[in-house]
């Protein structure tokens, strides 16, 4: 609307120059309107775009797009566009402060969400659309934003390729065992934790460890045995494909991939549970998105029981939908990070720690990767 | 209205689309991000009340009780949750821990007339936490980033000082994205030239095909290109395949996340930069020359190296200018095909930028490259000059 309104005004403006004044000065600065109308016109539509959903790319997103952005935009009779991000805290909080974000619904880790909520750059969630707070677990509600996975980061190998694959993070750390080299997550968070524990700090203790200077120091120690043979990733599609073109012997991986192309591509990745470190990610809406609405519907219709329930056949994340967690059928059960055998030895991520000190220990990582 | 005026209407019209454009893209970004790296207003906006209770602090001892009512006065004062989030983010990022700490006292004064911080936090009776905000309301303009840009901090007592060993790497990786450029522009030199040479002195559709091979590229996306090198230079990629296969090498040669992948990668995007202005000076050289300095007794090579060479030497700045300028903001190339090792000053940038949302590290950073690549281009302004001149 905004839109029609500018150009009409501009005609207008530009009609009674062309009466009023003469020549070639006043064709100029038509010209220049027209062109300005034009530009004008160009930003303003941009505005009145379709609802935007923003998740993590790969074959979670694929599997998302199936059951939740496809049945969405048919029930709501409109397009949904779907992209994605590698997260970042800051990319969410420039989008806000740039005024009208172009993300209307975004899949956060569990930091960004603390940090955004506390910052007041997301919409705050009418729990009464969806059933009230009970119906979820404690790590998937927030003011802020509701629980979409749980998800874990663990040590994947090729079955295929190494036949009594690696137990333990100091397996992973062994490159005269297991010789090839190894894929990591490119940051600090998972990074300081996976290598506190190939050096035997038990899984109980690592953030006791790491909170620590000296935690910090040993992480770094035991880090740089293995540097020479890191390859780091960043999106979370990457370890798949450094692990299928056999340029790393394991790496570490967000654990429903590897159900998900094991299923599909007939693979036999093995995805180890003990050491992983599982977390919940959340939906939020980013604040001041002109599709408001439409976005708190669709997480409301993302996190609808029988519709959660359909992900762990597609693809092994927990469900924080208490309801929804009921309906995964057992064959689909046994691979996920929620079920009892799988959460026995791996860790909570301490989202706390992290808030307080990513950026510095991110420095550290840096400086540290640089050398 | 004179004709004059009119004229210089006219033209200042004519030149409004690009003035409107260099203000609104370049120089308002610009000075932004300058100012983002010097300016530091957010504590001494929340903070009024602390700011002056704390001025005549001498930071060793403990704060004056005055400093404790007056930061909880200010903490109960601050409303806007933006305005909070910024507070957190400029203390925690100065010490880490301030996050978790301003959460909970925050929460702890919302509706009480408490002034007693250390009974909501046990941090509070330690001077560290108070140094550090003392530092943040000192001024609303600071030199911390623009130091810690370039590896260097203030110590208690305000001289500047080198941070300590492993904190930061930034001159190293400035360094390394300057080698890195010149190793890039020294490869799309020595493939470039006489690729340009070869394009020139052919005429119809060999010319065509020979220029066409190098724009064709640049149509391409950068990703695209980029992931198509990830695929060459792979382990069991077209490279190493060949050579197994033709019984060259047992083992795949490492080709990718180190510096030899990131350099073939680059050159490869950046090679039309380098050929078509060095074509474009070829192409207007008169094609007599050599056959002249042959018939005068000089020997192919010599024809060349005295002739040819230094008349494309124009081509061959330029070239090199533009190459390397944009390779020091290269982050895509070095990121998917480098190793730990290779990575460039704009993936620090990018960090600071999308990842701690710490715009003013950003912006320091920023800074440092850009005024290094101003240093640069004021020498190739020389180098033309003197070109010009001879």
């Amino acid at each position: 609307m905004f839109c029609l309104r500018t150009t009409s005004t501009t005609a207008t403006v530009s009609n009674t120059t062309d009466r009023t004044a003469r020549g070639a000065a006043a064709t100029v600065s038509k010209t220049a309107l027209v062109a300005a109308a034009a530009m004008l016109g160009v930003i303003a539509s941009a505005q009145a775009r379709d609802l935007t959903v923003v998740s993590w790319g790969g074959n979670y997103q694929d599997a998302q797009r199936k059951i939740y952005f496809q049945p969405f935009a048919a029930k709501l009779g409109a397009t949904v566009l779907d992209e994605s991000w590698d997260g970042g805290y800051g990319v969410l909080q420039a989008k806000v402060k740039a005024g009208v974000p172009n993300w209307d619904a975004v899949q956060v880790e569990a930091e960004e969400l603390e940090l955004g909520c506390s910052d007041g750059i997301y919409e705050k969630i009418d729990w009464s659309k969806l059933g009230g707070k009970d119906g979820f677990i404690p790590a998937g509600v927030s003011d802020c934003g509701v629980g979409a996975i749980v998800w874990s980061t663990g040590m994947a190998f090729d079955g295929d390729k190494i036949k009594d694959g690696p137990k333990t993070w100091a397996d992973f750390w062994d490159t005269k065992k297991f010789p090839g080299k190894r894929g990591l997550r490119k940051g600090a968070k998972y990074t300081l934790e996976f290598a506190l524990m190939a050096d035997g700090v038990p899984t109980a203790d690592v953030y006791k460890v790491l909170k620590t200077k000296e935690g910090v120091e040993r992480a770094f120690k035991k880090l740089d045995a293995l540097k020479a043979d890191i390859v780091w990733w960043e999106a979370g599609a990457q370890p798949l494909q450094l692990l299928s073109s056999g340029q790393v012997a394991m790496t570490s991986v967000y654990n429903g991939r590897i159900t998900a192309i094991n299923r599909t591509e007939g693979k036999h990745f093995g995805f180890v549970f003990p050491g992983s470190i599982y977390a919940v990610d959340s939906w939020v809406v980013l604040k001041g998105s002109p599709n408001k609405d439409a976005a708190m519907n669709f997480i409301a219709f993302a996190s609808q029981a029988e519709n959660q329930a359909k992900l762990p056949e597609y693809i092994a994340y927990g469900l924080p939908n208490i309801a929804a967690a009921k309906l995964v059928p057992e064959k689909y059960a046994a691979e996920l990070p929620t079920t009892p055998d799988n959460l026995k030895q791996a860790i909570a991520l301490d989202v706390g720690f992290w808030t307080d000190n990513s950026e510095e220990l991110s420095k550290r990582f840096n400086a540290w990767l640089a050398r | 209205m004179r004709p004059d005026l009119s004229h210089r209407l006219k033209a200042a019209l004519l030149l409004a689309p690009l003035l409107a454009f260099m203000l609104s893209f370049f120089v308002v970004p610009l000075v932004t991000m300058m100012k983002s790296a010097v300016s530091d207003p957010v504590a001494t906006e929340a903070l009024p009340r602390t700011a002056r209770a704390l001025s005549g602090w001498n930071r060793t001892d403990t704060p004056p009780s005055s400093a404790q009512t007056a930061f909880a006065d200010d903490i109960r004062a601050l409303k806007n949750d933006e305005q909070f989030g910024d507070l957190v983010r400029r203390l925690n990022s100065a010490q880490s821990g301030f996050r978790s700490l301003l959460g909970k006292t925050r929460r702890a004064l919302d509706g009480s007339s408490a002034t007693d911080l250390a009974s909501i936090d046990a941090r509070w009776s330690e001077t560290s936490w108070w140094v550090t905000i003392a530092e943040a309301v000192a001024s609303p303009w600071t030199d911390k980033n623009l130091l810690a840009a370039i590896d260097l901090e203030r110590d208690a007592a305000g001289s500047i000082t080198a941070m300590p060993e492993g904190a930061s790497a930034n001159r190293l990786i400035m360094i390394r994205t300057f080698v890195t450029s010149a190793l890039v522009t020294f490869a799309c030199i020595l493939i470039g030239l006489p690729y340009a040479m070869v394009a020139a002195s052919v005429e119809g559709w060999r010319r065509q095909v020979l220029l066409g091979a190098v724009l064709l590229p640049l149509w391409t996306s950068l990703l695209v290109r980029t992931a198509a090198w990830y695929v060459v230079l792979q382990d069991n990629g077209l490279i190493n395949a060949t050579l197994k296969g033709l019984g060259l090498t047992s083992g795949p040669i490492p080709l990718m996340f180190n510096r030899l992948g990131v350099v073939i990668a680059m050159t490869h995007v950046l090679l039309p930069f380098m050929v078509l202005p060095i074509f474009s000076v070829l192409i207007a050289i008169p094609r007599n020359l050599m056959p002249a300095a042959a018939s005068l007794g000089a020997h192919p090579l010599r024809a060349f190296l005295h002739v040819l060479l230094p008349l494309s030497m124009r081509g061959v700045v330029s070239g090199a200018l533009l190459v390397f300028m944009a390779a020091l903001g290269y982050y895509i190339t070095p990121a998917l095909i480098g190793g730990a090792n290779d990575q460039m000053i704009s993936s620090v940038i990018a960090y600071y930028a999308t990842g701690a949302a710490n715009w003013g590290m950003a912006g320091a950073l920023g800074l440092v490259l850009l005024a290094m690549t101003i240093l640069l281009y004021a020498v190739y302004m020389r180098l033309t000059v003197e070109e010009q001149r001879a």
